[in-house]
């Protein structure tokens, strides 16, 4: 442990062929994203806060609570509640409202569950109020949404510049496939679809991006290096030779994670959930769903100056990388 | 890439040194007040608080700058000798409707007018158009651009009048500031409950002294100059109130909540500066006998019979007070008057146990993560994980150096881009080590292989590198409030993550190198 690693991730000289299965990986996450955008328009995402609006309250309670007491208050004000629960101990509980028509209404009604509250059991004090009007939500959406789209443009851009614009394709079209599913995921579990939530996608596609870039140097190194091989093959050993990598960052980010997941509490374990799912996809999408592409749209292009003959020098397969 | 100068290695302990030395604020207090002293602020979430999100209305200010424009106009027009005139606001088109029913006055009528552009401001811009339609109707237009100034002048107002507020009440280093063209920015550490606080900011508190009109019938219409207001803290009664304003609350220097010594009652005693004692002094001189109204946004709190005339300068205000809300008045009236109402358009708080729960949670999510992360590089790359599990403790102060610099705000997403950083950060070794184990396979010497495995892994690190960092400037460019913390953090973890994993850890590779000269590499 201290001097030479006591496993290996991934036995030396693995030859494996991944692009035998490229119609099998392809149809399988067309099909997990065509589900994932039906679940998108049906149920749909359970939108937080951020987003849609409205105001949770988390309360404390100095004794047990007793929420049809606190439900009748609450309706007493003539307020209509989404959801008056308990969580964690006794005396914790969260009351869920929607957004009201008017910012000003929003307040209001802050102001008429604290007198509820009051007036069911006195002492409740209230340990959190998030309350979000109608439009800053809706600017809130769409900043979060800017930020979703500039940010696959800029990858786009980045990865035009570095690479042929095969990869570039290939990257994008793979990170869309893995946001929808991500997308998916969010609807499948009811996680709240929030600002926080927005971060963990764009981690994703950062992250998801970054394995994809792994593979696609390996794959514009070999292209250089063997430059009879056929573009399959070639694909499939960069594949192999950069599986231990993928899989050791793929481990790490997922290790850091889990604990995230299991103790960070209310706000990041969703967070950190829609991550660990994230991982997994962006690291199978690199090797099934980002190399076929590549396979698909290079097959007669990339692989130009494997016949000299035919050689446009303006079309080589990659310049030079600096040593 | 296997060699380092002197120069080279002392520069890269340096940095770590220079890191760990911009730590150490965030453990002790400042020795002394001289010495610059930054640390890591922890967000509202973390350290408990609230987040206020105000809107300016700026409708009102619109409103208010075409009602005075329409009572400067038709001032001018009588001034001007022109009686038969119609002037109606057009809020929706943002002017001014003047008819002139003199037929033959209408040159004049707009001579006259255009002098009401020319009293603005010196040296700027005339922010009137003035324009006459078809049918002989002279519009009068607020310009865009003036339009545009006198909203952000409305807004810097604002911003002062609620710093003087939120002042008022004690809160300590409350964060005041601007958020786009009519947003405001009100962060309160430590404040649970936001209540008095919204209270205190969702009132213009424009008050105004004006005589009452006691021949009206307020069961009927108001009168032209005359408005019928409610009386504070007795609902249905009206008060007959001319709109002219004798003097107004902008006057005042002081204000201070007080009991009378007669009967006990909580009164607010206020003084006015020398116009406001003057103007005062000659309207309560003329109207004797008679009673005038104290009026607070649109509220008659008080409408005393003038005794005797008031010429020093101070006065008191007695009404329906409690201690409470005669203490509110004073803090209102002593940091002035809105230009605008407030809206609270987002609230966010949460208390302090709530916040002290977030960073138990955090600080065990990022122990038991990092342990993992070290024991997998331990246990998959040896020796040369080692070096990896050092770097990465480099990166955590680094970061946490670079915060500090910054200033940065520590927020819940925050942590988990730490945590996630810390993920990410051992990518850059993960692919040096899987080179360097690769090249050896290829038959390459130890020293070839360590060298050729750098430098081949050294542009994919960029490159993956460069495309996290970019998602995550978008992600602070867009957006708002908890989430830039995090996106804060992991560009500073991207940056410093590939300084500690290139140099730091090749540093260590190389001086082990150099005093082992092993055979053949642990990898």
């Amino acid at each position: 442990m201290f001097m030479r690693p006591m496993f290996r991730l991934v036995p030396d000289n693995l030859n494996f062929h991944y692009m035998r299965g490229r119609f099998l990986g392809l149809a399988v996450s067309a099909v997990l994203s065509i589900a994932s955008v039906c679940l998108f328009f049906y149920p749909g995402l359970s939108l937080g806060i951020d987003f849609k609006g409205g105001i949770i309250m988390e309360v404390k309670t100095p004794a047990a609570a007793d929420i049809g007491k606190i439900r009748a208050a609450l309706s007493g004000q003539g307020l209509r509640t989404e959801g008056v629960q308990r969580f964690g101990d006794d005396s914790s509980v969260a009351i869920r409202l929607e957004a009201q028509a008017t910012e000003a209404a929003t307040q209001v009604v802050v102001t008429k569950v604290r007198t509820a509250l009051e007036a069911a059991q006195p002492g409740t004090r209230v340990l959190r109020t998030d309350a979000v009007g109608a439009s800053v939500s809706n600017e809130l959406f769409r900043d979060g949404m800017a930020a979703l789209g500039f940010s696959l443009a800029m990858i786009l851009v980045y990865i035009w510049f570095r690479f042929e614009w095969q990869f570039a394709v290939g990257a994008v079209v793979t990170l869309i496939l893995d946001v929808t599913k991500a997308i998916g995921f969010l609807a499948v579990t009811r996680l709240d679809f929030d600002l926080v939530m927005v971060g963990a996608i764009l981690t994703i596609i950062g992250y998801s991006t970054n394995d994809k870039v792994v593979v696609y140097d390996r794959m514009r190194e070999n292209l250089r290096k063997y430059k009879t091989m056929p573009l399959r093959e070639l694909i499939d050993l960069s594949i192999n030779e950069t599986l231990g990598r993928t899989l050791g960052t793929s481990l790490t980010v997922f290790l850091a994670s889990l604990p995230l997941a299991l103790f960070g509490g209310s706000t990041l374990s969703g967070f950190a959930w829609c991550m660990l799912f994230g991982i997994v996809v962006g690291t199978s999408s690199s090797i099934f769903i980002a190399a076929p592409i590549l396979l698909f749209l290079g097959e007669h292009r990339l692989r130009r100056d494997a016949q000299p003959a035919k050689a446009e020098p303006g079309v080589s397969a990659a310049e030079p990388k600096g040593s | 890439m296997m060699y380092f100068s002197r120069l080279k290695t002392w520069t890269v302990l340096g940095v770590c040194l220079a890191g760990l030395l911009l730590c150490l604020p965030n453990l002790f207090a400042p020795p002394a007040n001289w010495m610059p002293w930054r640390t890591i602020h922890l967000g509202l979430d973390l350290r408990g608080g609230s987040y206020l999100l105000l809107e300016v209305d700026m409708t009102t200010v619109m409103k208010e700058r075409l009602d005075s424009l329409g009572d400067n106009a038709r001032q001018t027009l009588r001034r001007a000798g022109i009686t038969r005139f119609v002037v109606s606001v057009q809020q929706a088109q943002q002017r001014l409707l003047v008819r002139i029913n003199d037929g033959d006055k209408q040159a004049a009528a707009l001579t006259a007018l255009r002098e009401l552009a020319a009293a603005t401001v010196p040296g700027q811009r005339p922010d009137l158009i003035f324009d006459t339609q078809d049918d002989g109707q002279i519009t009068i237009t607020l310009s865009p651009v003036a339009l545009k100034e006198r909203a952000a002048a409305a807004v810097a107002q604002s911003i002062e009048i609620v710093r003087r507020r939120v002042d008022e009440t004690g809160v300590s280093e409350p964060i005041i500031a601007r958020q786009g063209d009519a947003r405001i920015i009100v962060q309160l550490p430590g404040i649970e409950d936001p209540n008095r606080i919204k209270e205190l900011l969702g009132k213009t508190a424009r008050m105004t002294f004006r005589l009452t009109d006691e021949t009206a019938n307020v069961t009927g219409a108001p009168p032209p100059g005359v408005d019928f207001l409610p009386m504070e803290g007795k609902s249905g009664q009206k008060i007959a109130v001319r709109r002219r304003v004798e003097v107004d609350g902008a006057n005042l220097t002081d204000a201070r909540a007080g009991q009378n010594s007669q009967n006990g009652d909580w009164v607010v005693n206020f003084t006015f500066d020398s116009l406001g004692t003057r103007r005062f002094a000659e309207i309560s001189r003329a109207n004797v006998g008679h009673p005038f109204a104290i009026v607070l946004d649109d509220k008659v709190i008080s409408a005393p019979v003038i005794r005797e005339p008031i010429t020093g300068g101070r006065g008191q205000i007695s009404g329906s007070f409690t201690a409470a809300s005669a203490t509110d008045l004073s803090v209102l009236l002593r940091a002035g008057a809105l230009p605008a109402p407030l809206t609270v358009v987002e609230e966010r708080s949460v208390g302090p146990e709530l916040g002290a729960d977030a960073i138990r949670a955090g600080a065990i999510a990022l122990g038991v993560g990092f342990v993992l992360v070290m024991v997998f590089m331990a246990v998959f790359y040896g020796l040369f994980g080692w070096f990896a599990n050092v770097a990465l403790l480099a990166n955590l102060i680094l970061m946490a150096a670079v915060l500090s610099l910054l200033e940065a705000t520590l927020t819940l997403p925050g942590m988990a881009g730490i945590l996630l950083t810390l993920g990410m950060a051992v990518d850059a070794n993960i692919l040096i080590n899987e080179r360097i184990r690769e090249e050896v396979r290829n038959g390459r010497s130890p020293l070839n292989a360590m060298e050729v495995g750098f430098q081949r892994a050294f542009s994919t690190i960029i490159d993956s590198n460069a495309t996290a960092f970019l998602a995550h400037v978008m992600l602070f460019a867009f957006g708002a409030g908890p989430v830039r913390g995090f996106a804060v953090t992991i560009t500073v973890g991207i940056v410093t993550s590939i300084f500690t994993a290139t140099m730091l850890a090749r540093l260590f590779m190389v001086r082990w190198y150099a005093s082992t000269r092993p055979s053949v590499l642990p990898v």
